[in-house]
């Protein structure tokens, strides 16, 4: 079995699993955790250097999940990593489960709690920093939403990074176009996104955030000019289950029954 | 204040290679040597307070100490989130310091008037609240903070205070107060950089008051309070911030707790000095400010 065979199949797992934690705990944010599951499947998969049975390994690569709402798949990735038994994920969103419905660093694995849009990349170019000052060679990376963009707290750190020469950070915009209450473009217009990051000093990166080979190449390519790097992951909201991509209703609603079994079958047929 | 607080933490980064200082383009001749002479620990972040904290968060995880410094507002209002849930939240080592508490740049109007920060902050679990009231007062905060894992908020005024204490503070645990003058009638409670008017106020008026320090607003050390409670049968708490929610507050609720659980016998009188819910838009020297919002002390009690 060869690398991307391997990060397919792991994100065909983190859709089954996040389908079983929202579908049990009639949860919302389906859509979101589908759009990045084949980016959290590459990047756990692929590239971070981490050690699931030693979470806290002084060196390892840091990954920060800005869209904490969409958290089943960060906690499926790491259950199928074997941060934890796969068993653990049933307590999610339950009475009495550190497994909240926003990503929590009470989990094995977890680097930060996120909920509140716009506070992650900060953090991740603290960490950077850090990284640097201790010569260590390990990266961070940090995954945002595109509506989550619209914080200006996010542009105070697209300023920074560049400014500061922190090529040991990577950005990935999940950039499902589409956010709370519409579209994002109808929302707040981000476009045109890869402009706006290149006349910023990002290294910018545009693919295809559903194909591996590309997921993968994006992460293994790091321009050697001091820069950080931005990667715009054009993806599609409910990735994998026909009914729920590109709509927003995805972004709220929880399988009935009916709805989940159906979802089941296409992801297995992926 | 902000030269005895710079002071003391380039002295203690000289040992500890952990202390990293973030300002977010302020500290004009107050921040230099630390840049001087520790460079690499040293970050101007820009006029980006939410940038900042969140930064300082990152570093914290890291190991690292890291304190944030600028204006009243700017390095606690403006990044309250990033404080409660970047750095609170997670417990991070952070340590966030406000120069120009209270009035001190009083006649650059309301946007640079810390008046209501010490209440937003004490609600916060996990941080540590000071307003230390004169120089060693900053000195040994600085020196707690960086002694202790946890977030800290120091709110300190900013040149030229005067000194209240003569003698370096050898002793002291995080939430007592600090008795500096002893009388017998009634006990002043200080925070902030208004312990050096009630000093003046106490020995100028002849008054037989006691007059105690508060650098630390929160946590607040219960049995010294029952202690107080004892020993005087009125406490008058004095404060360069709003009345609700700041540190006559915070005494307010402890005694009236430590009343309900019959851990004190008396209720005693608590006098509280303040603004009183309002902002100030009228230009003027720190006392003059401090004179036309009430923060003064009276011998009248309905003051």
């Amino acid at each position: 079995m060869n690398t991307i065979n391997s990060s397919l199949q792991l994100s065909k797992q983190i859709r089954e699993l996040c389908l079983n934690m929202v579908h049990k705990a009639k949860a919302s944010h389906i859509g979101g955790a589908l759009s990045c599951a084949d980016i959290l499947a590459v990047l756990y998969n692929d590239i971070l250097k981490i050690d699931p049975n030693n979470p806290e390994w002084a060196e390892r690569d840091l990954f920060f999940f800005s869209k904490g709402h969409a958290c089943t798949a960060l906690y499926a990735t790491l259950a199928s990593k074997g941060f934890f038994p796969i068993e653990d994920l049933n307590t999610y969103s339950q009475d009495d489960s550190l497994f909240l419905s926003h990503v929590s660093h009470y989990i094995p694995g977890v680097e930060l709690s996120a909920g509140s849009l716009g506070l992650t990349l900060s953090h991740a170019i603290g960490c950077a920093i850090a990284k640097k000052h201790k010569n260590q060679d390990a990266r961070a990376y940090c995954l945002l939403s595109d509506g989550e963009l619209n914080e200006g707290s996010n542009w105070e750190g697209f300023l920074f990074a560049p400014h500061h020469n922190l090529d040991n950070l990577t950005v990935i915009v999940d950039y499902n176009k589409i956010q709370s209450l519409d579209r994002v473009e109808k929302v707040m217009d981000l476009e045109p996104l890869d402009k706006k990051f290149k006349s910023f000093g990002w290294n910018t990166m545009v693919i295809d955030g559903h194909n591996h080979d590309e997921i993968l190449s994006a992460f293994q390519t790091a321009p050697n000019n001091q820069r950080p790097c931005v990667v715009i992951a054009n993806t599609t909201k409910g990735k994998g289950v026909d009914f729920m991509e590109d709509t927003i209703k995805w972004h709220y609603k929880s399988p009935s029954e009916e709805e989940y079994n159906s979802a089941c079958e296409q992801i297995k047929k992926m | 204040m902000r030269t005895a607080f710079v002071t003391q933490l380039i002295e203690e980064a000289k040992s500890n290679p952990k202390i990293f200082l973030l300002v977010g383009d302020l500290g004009y001749s107050v921040v230099e040597p630390f840049a001087e002479q520790f460079p690499d620990r040293f970050i101007n972040v820009g006029i980006a307070e939410q940038n900042m904290a969140g930064i300082a968060a990152g570093l914290a995880s890291e190991g690292y100490i890291p304190f944030i410094y600028s204006i009243g507002n700017f390095p606690t209002l403006r990044c309250m989130e990033q404080i409660r849930y970047l750095v609170a939240y997670h417990n991070r080592n952070v340590k966030v310091i406000a120069v120009g508490g209270g009035y001190a740049y009083g006649s650059l109007g309301a946007s640079h008037h810390a008046t209501e920060e010490l209440g937003m902050l004490r609600t916060i679990p996990n941080l540590i609240v000071a307003a230390p009231g004169d120089p060693e007062e900053a000195r040994l905060i600085t020196k707690k903070a960086i002694r202790s894992e946890s977030p800290f908020y120091i709110r300190i005024g900013k040149a030229g205070e005067p000194d209240v204490h003569e003698e370096s503070i050898s002793s002291y645990n995080i939430g007592q107060p600090i008795p500096i003058i002893a009388g017998s009638k009634a006990a002043v409670l200080s925070t902030g950089a208004m312990l050096a008017y009630c000093q003046d106020y106490i020995r100028e008026s002849k008054l037989n008051h006691s007059l105690y320090s508060f650098p630390i607003i929160k946590p607040l050390l219960s049995d010294y309070l029952v202690d107080l409670c004892g020993k005087y049968d009125q406490l008058i708490t004095v404060e360069e911030h709003q009345l609700s929610g700041g540190f006559g507050s915070a005494i307010v609720e402890q005694i009236n707790d430590l009343y309900a659980k019959k851990r004190i016998k008396t209720y005693p009188i608590v006098r509280r000095i303040g603004i009183p819910d309002q902002f100030c838009s009228i230009s003027g020297s720190q006392k003059y400010l401090r004179e036309i919002n009430n923060v003064v002390l009276s011998d009248q009690p309905d003051q």
